[in-house]
């Protein structure tokens, strides 16, 4: 089992601000709009080295949308950017209309996902995201893990061509993935190889994945963990050559389990392999207030509820 | 409650903020301050709104559209009786139900606020309720000047000069700024007055941080007979203290042991 360590906690939102940073300066096409949350999207170095490829629309997310469609002719590269609520399901049409049924590509960039980023409460804690957009028609779906893997991934959705969505979030969370990573679209991330279980985890919840991990291998549970970054396209062939290992799984993600990826994993289960699936992951419920830390264990979303879930799924393989 | 008195009240509720915002470590501090006067009108002087009548038809509305300014709205429903101040310690703490938002959750509170843009709306369809039963139900709104860019805002204006609800007011707390820069620079506003008269509403400026206004100008409404009323309340974001006053960053900025000692001696000063 590969031991994961880390020196430092940064926030994902931060990684996304670092990748375009680096967009300003290797893409001209690049190009960004906000509406009035410069601060918490960290595009600040962004806009100050690059200020005549930078749009602040206001608070006024449905036209933001419809202008980086309209932004695209000439090859331009929009990156759309607000609070995951309010640049998705606040959003919706235009983004099903005007970007993903037109075909624009469009990159909508979305911070404060899921449930960790505090005291805000549910009209800021969006965990339907995932299931709006990749129930889109070509939308490309990607939820990366820590702070060097968003910064990648930034990079990677520009040079891809079409609409993308790309989630990320708040809370400083550990960083652990290769500086120098080179984000592939689609290919899921052998995070540990093992034989009991498969864990496909996405986002802040790979990190509790690869915790879990630990925990099962002291009960001689050997626990094959796998970042699913990106949701949509889902890696089929990685899912599948996994469970045929394991012969069960656990999906683990800060988003409602209803349209999430658990969702997404267990129709390839059902169609083509089918093993026990058990999801880690909110149970119909909105948001409140509270530390992450408070909220991802009282939702079930840590190292503890994937170990719970995992030795469950164990327990229905060998039943 | 005359004028004196209605002073009297901003200043205990701005100290109030301070303290609630100052124990959760949380909160709309800037925001709160430049609305809480026009709150402290239309609680002690314009709604008729109480713990007494809240469940009953023929009680006024009140919806907060800028949600995130809920501190302020959370220490006028304590002084008005609909749950014990003391519930204001737990403030966004884990569990509590006293969230960063508006919920309803809590007696007093209308409606689930905090996306921005969607308050007015919903007062549009609660003063069109109103008018069907020919009920003296007045709905009211506040919106912040960044929250004006929402294009829902605009459908609505349109519908109530369409369905002439002049049962129905919208305070703008003019304070000038939003989050990352001031109004004028994210996407300017003006000429409002003209925009939303153009757009069928009677329209009045008013020092949103002065009572004695206030009070005179809700005194006035409906402004116009068959309109919807709109008071632009010119504010002062962090109004009270004058470390805060106007300076971007208490948006939701919280502050330290000294700045909050501070802050109290500024209100009573
Ligand atoms: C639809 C939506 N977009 C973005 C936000 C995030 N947000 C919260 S407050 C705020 C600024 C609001 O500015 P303004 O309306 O002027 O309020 P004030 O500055 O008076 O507090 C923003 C962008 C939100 N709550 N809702």
């Amino acid at each position: 089992m590969k031991k994961y360590t880390f020196t430092e906690k940064k926030d994902t939102r931060s990684g996304f601000g670092a990748g375009m940073q680096v967009l300003g300066q290797t893409n001209p096409n690049v190009v960004a709009l906000c509406a009035d949350l410069i601060g918490s999207l960290k595009l600040d170095a962004f806009i100050k080295e690059n200020p005549e490829r930078f749009f602040q629309t206001g608070i006024a997310e449905a036209n933001m949308v419809g202008i980086a469609a309209g932004l695209t002719i000439g090859g331009k590269i929009p990156f759309a950017t607000t609070f995951a609520n309010f640049g998705t399901g606040r959003v919706y049409d235009q983004i099903r209309q005007s970007v993903a049924y037109s075909n624009k590509n469009v990159k909508i960039a979305c911070s404060h996902a899921g449930l960790t980023l505090g005291e805000d409460g549910a009209t800021h804690q969006i965990l339907e995201d995932i299931g709006l957009m990749k129930m889109l028609p070509g939308m490309t779906v990607i939820n990366p893990c820590d702070f060097n893997q968003t910064k990648a991934a930034t990079i990677a959705v520009a040079e891809y061509e079409g609409p993308v969505y790309l989630r990320f979030g708040r809370p400083v969370v550990p960083v652990f993935t290769p500086a120098d990573q080179k984000f592939e679209i689609g290919k899921a991330w052998m995070v540990n190889e093992g034989t009991d279980v498969s864990i496909f985890a996405t986002g802040h919840l790979v990190w509790e994945a690869i915790q879990a991990g630990e925990i099962l291998a002291e009960k001689g549970i050997n626990a094959e963990i796998i970042n699913i970054h990106t949701i949509k396209p889902l890696d089929v062939e990685a899912v599948l050559a996994s469970v045929k290992k394991t012969g069960c799984a656990v999906s683990a993600e800060e988003h409602q389990v209803n349209g999430g990826l658990g969702d997404s994993i267990a129709q390839v289960l059902v169609q083509h392999h089918y093993v026990p699936l058990e999801y880690v992951g909110v149970n119909d419920s909105f948001g409140e207030s509270g530390t992450p830390a408070q909220l991802m264990e009282k939702y079930g979303l840590n190292a503890a509820s994937i170990v719970e879930k995992a030795l469950k799924a164990i327990e229905r393989k060998n039943a | 409650m005359n004028i004196k008195e209605l002073e009297e009240k901003s200043k205990a509720y701005r100290k109030k903020i301070l303290k609630y915002i100052y124990n959760a470590k949380a909160g709309h501090t800037g925001g709160s301050l430049s609305i809480i006067d026009i709150l402290n009108v239309l609680y002690n002087k314009v709604l008729n709104v109480s713990p007494e009548n809240f469940n009953s038809p023929e009680k006024d509305i009140y919806i907060q559209s800028k949600g995130h300014c809920v501190e302020a709205l959370y220490v006028v429903l304590a002084d008005k009786g609909f749950f014990p101040e003391d519930d204001l310690l737990t403030l966004c703490q884990y569990q509590s139900p006293y969230i960063g938002h508006p919920t309803k959750k809590i007696k007093g509170m209308e409606q689930n606020t905090g996306g921005l843009g969607h308050g007015l709306s919903i007062c549009c369809g609660s003063a069109l309720a109103a008018k069907k039963d020919q009920s003296d139900v007045k709905v009211y709104t506040v919106l912040g000047d960044g929250e004006m860019a929402e294009g829902s805002n605009w459908e609505a204006f349109m519908f109530a000069a369409h369905y002439k609800l002049d049962n129905l007011c919208a305070i703008l707390d003019y304070n000038k700024l939003q989050i990352t820069a001031p109004n004028a620079d994210v996407m300017g506003l003006e000429p409002l007055d003209k925009k939303l008269e153009a757009f069928g509403w009677a329209v009045r400026h008013v020092d949103g941080n002065d009572v004695e206004s206030l009070v005179n100008t809700f005194d006035a409404l409906p402004f116009e007979a068959g309109k919807p009323s709109f008071i632009i309340a010119h504010t002062t974001k962090g109004k009270g203290v004058s470390y805060m006053e106007n300076v971007l960053k208490w948006h939701h900025g919280v502050p330290t042991a000294e700045q909050y000692e501070l802050a109290l001696a500024d209100i009573d000063g």
